[in-house]
């Protein structure tokens, strides 16, 4: 493999690792907040139990994003150094003003509350975690309109020979990072409320601590279906706005080869594997692609056929990702209204296969995530920055694949061994229990 | 106002706000553990640094963004033409993070003894490999009319290395200074005893450090054209000499700020010294990334003053809380709260 391969695969590998943590801090920061500030307003140990039990598991879990997070920055500039030379002007800057706008107070006041639990009063304390919550959100939303530009540049000139900022408002309002963060950021609470929701089932399965686990898998499953709903409406909008902006990776997503007006919706299709067009379309619901792409029965949906080759995304992962996030999608909406309809009716203990599978529902909205990742991230492929820079621009000319091959084999091992120990932190810790 | 020179200033308070404060986070990392005889001891050597380094290495973020959206050509050099360097530094640091959070996790004596030695080895080498890193920009890089031509043993030269051997001593006092009043009686004894020793070893290798590069680099031609900024290196003595006087008179706490402030000197001092250069070329001083010829747009750079302006006192003065709320060392009872250690 080339350099430009492996620094493909290397920031595959590193950006998917990080995003297996960061997700679940996204979401988990907002419940411990939410039961600290139950716990200081009613006194009630019982929320304190739940603020410490969870506060612990989302220290595990944060540990591995910030050190993880650090490779992404570092390697924009080590394996993408053409990209960063050429749209640094205003790419740059979201990433800088995530750092001091938020990364310093997460980064900060996570050492607050881990420590301070007896330098400060009960209210100030609760404030440190709602602080640390708002703050990994406002992270996303910086890195999130920075790769929003990516993906629809806007506010840029070309001149000197590079992409140069001209109007930071529109980085600023851009509707595509604005979509990508909502959609980002409400998957992170699903996967915290499915998280909590699994967690708790667990316990609950061995009739531990019932009266607590009750009290957080009800929080979960709340949290969960709002999200999962909200995240739903926003993935809505997202079609829309990927067809208007970058048709070929739209038409990527539903595998749709001929340009048509008023385009049926194929509920069963499956692209060729051996190149062009679909082996399989059956079942088509007419007019509902029209519809779900512009909100319009009439409207034209392009087709790749009308791209070239070289410019179309690699359609087999970014359809198969698409469909399969879509449904995963679809069954949080039901398992989390499941939940929450048995938690109201105090039923939960009589449903032990729902519990269970709960439990075992731990990952999909990790799966899910890790898929909506893969349709943007591929379906914006062959481009770095949609029609203004290609990938293969953009990759260092220095570095050698060997170079890489050393990094990608070192970050993959050292990864893997430390996915695996915080893995079992987590599971020891959570099978633990409360406190008192 | 030209804002590429603002940003040129910038870009140097934040490296050296980076080292000042990561400074002494490593130097515990990699020395502490000379202080401290068994678990208890060892435990508060850790807690000293525990609600600290996360927003300390936050600084390292700062700086690497700033560089990006400032000079996006010495970012894009830098990290691409050191990419083993970079790569080395990486690891070694997110081991130095995950080895902080994990070792309290678990009791058993061998797992804490696992990720004390992982600690003290990662934080010895990003040490070093940062002071190998700026020492080689302060030395100037291959940087030829197509971009850089040099090799990565090419950067392990002589010069390279005895900078980052400094470095290493001055965060291994700066730690010890730093133990020396956030440690309980005995560690805090020991790190006294270990800082005053240390100061030697830092001094004996600051005066090679200053010889070295008046005889093998350009870096003092700036102070003799422009004569006030020998006022710099003239703080960084200052602040040596003063830092052992302080802890010779029995105030660890005072010569560790006045430590703080070395660092920051010795890092501006490097600074002043490659001006107008970024990233030197030891080649033809015309390749070098200069703030003429690698700096943003006027436009990002005014936005980013702005941007700096509001944001980094903020974060400053929170900072200075956290350390202030922080001020008396964590108790036990303390610690078995936060469940960290």
């Amino acid at each position: 493999m080339d350099t430009l391969a492996l620094s493909r695969l290397q920031f595959a590998v590193t950006a998917m690792f990080h995003f297996l943590f960061v997700p679940l801090t996204l979401g988990l920061g907002w419940l411990t907040a939410w039961f600290e500030t139950r716990y200081v307003l009613s006194g009630d140990q019982r929320w304190l139990s739940l603020t410490r039990f969870w506060g612990k598991l989302f220290l595990i879990n944060f540990a591995l994003g910030v050190v993880t997070g650090i490779t992404l920055e570092f390697q924009l500039g080590m394996n993408w150094a053409e990209y960063s030379k050429y749209v640094g002007d205003v790419f740059g800057a979201p990433l800088a003003i995530e750092a001091m706008a938020a990364f310093f107070l997460e980064s900060t006041f996570i050492g607050v509350w881990v420590f301070g639990w007896d330098r400060m009063s009960k209210k100030a304390h609760a404030a440190a975690m709602w602080i640390v919550a708002f703050a990994t959100n406002m992270s996303a939303l910086w890195i999130l309109l920075a790769n929003g530009w990516m993906q629809r540049p806007v506010g840029y000139v070309l001149r000197n020979g590079r992409a140069e900022m001209v109007d930071f408002m529109a980085l600023l309002t851009n509707p595509y990072g604005w979509l990508e963060f909502f959609h980002t950021v409400f998957a992170g609470w699903v996967i915290a409320g499915f998280f909590v929701m699994g967690v708790s089932a667990w316990h609950l399965l061995r009739k531990n601590q019932e009266e607590l686990f009750k009290r957080s898998f009800g929080a979960g499953a709340v949290f969960a279906l709002a999200s999962s709903l909200l995240v739903a409406g926003v993935g809505d909008l997202s079609g829309i706005n990927a067809a208007r902006n970058q048709p070929a990776k739209f038409a990527a997503m539903e595998s749709v080869w001929e340009t048509r007006s008023g385009a049926p919706y194929a509920l069963l299709t499956i692209p060729s594997f051996t190149g062009e067009g679909n082996a399989v379309e059956a079942l088509k619901v007419p007019y509902a692609l029209s519809l779900m792409a512009f909100h319009s029965p009439s409207a034209e949906v392009k087709g790749l056929n009308d791209f070239l080759p070289a410019d179309r995304p690699p359609v087999l992962p970014v359809f198969f990702s698409f469909r399969t996030m879509v449904a995963l999608g679809g069954l949080f909406i039901l398992l989390s209204g499941a939940g929450v309809w048995l938690w109201r009716k105090g039923r939960l203990q009589d449903y032990p296969l729902y519990l269970k599978v709960m439990l075992f529902s731990i990952p999909l909205p990790y799966l899910a995530i890790q898929l909506g990742w893969i349709v943007t991230e591929m379906g914006r492929q062959p481009w770095a920055v949609y029609g203004l820079m290609r990938t293969a621009e953009g990759v260092s000319r220095t570095v050698t694949p060997a170079q890489v091959w050393l990094s990608l084999g070192g970050f993959t091992l050292f990864y893997s061994a430390l996915g695996a120990v915080d893995f079992w932190l987590l599971s020891k810790y959570a099978r633990k229990g409360m406190e008192g | 106002m030209d804002y590429a020179k603002v940003w040129f200033v910038f870009w140097a308070v934040l490296w050296a706000g980076y080292f000042a404060l990561d400074g002494f986070d490593l130097g515990v990392g990699f020395s502490g553990w000379l202080a401290a005889d068994g678990e208890e001891e060892r435990r508060s050597v850790f807690a000293s640094i525990g609600p600290f380094w996360d927003g300390n290495e936050v600084w390292l973020v700062t700086a690497g963004g700033a560089t990006f959206a400032a000079f996006p050509a010495v970012y894009a050099g830098l990290f691409s033409w050191l990419y083993p360097a970079l790569a080395l530094i990486l690891f070694s640091l997110i081991a130095r993070g995950v080895s902080l959070e994990f070792r309290g996790k678990v009791q058993a004596a061998a797992w804490k003894s696992f990720w004390e030695r992982t600690a003290a080895v990662s934080s010895f080498l990003a040490a070093l490999l940062f002071g190998v890193a700026f020492g080689n920009l302060f030395r100037g890089l291959e940087i030829g009319a197509d971009g850089y031509l040099g090799t990565f043993a090419g950067l392990l030269n002589p010069y390279a290395l005895l900078t980052g051997l400094l470095f290493c001593a001055f965060f291994f006092f700066h730690g010890q200074l730093w133990l020396s009043f956030k440690t309980p009686a005995p560690v805090a004894g020991k790190a006294r005893r270990l800082a005053g020793g240390a100061w030697y070893a830092l001094l004996l290798l600051a005066v090679l450090f200053a010889a070295a590069s008046y005889a093998y680099t350009g870096l003092s031609a700036n102070f003799l054209v422009r004569k006030y900024l020998l006022v710099l290196p003239a703080l960084l003595t200052a602040s040596l000499v003063a830092a052992k006087l302080l802890l010779s008179r029995g105030d660890p706490g005072r010569a560790f700020l006045v430590s703080f402030a070395g660092i920051v000197f010795f890092a501006l001092t490097g600074f002043a010294g490659i001006y107008p250069d970024l990233l030197p070329s030891r080649l033809d001083p015309e390749f070098g990334l200069n703030v003429y010829n690698s700096a943003s747009s006027p436009y990002t750079l005014r936005l980013m003053t702005a941007v700096t302006a509001v944001f980094l006192p903020v974060v400053i003065c929170y900072q200075v809380w956290v350390y202030r709320l922080f001020r008396a060392p964590l108790g036990s009872e303390e610690l078995r709260k936060s469940g960290m250690y």
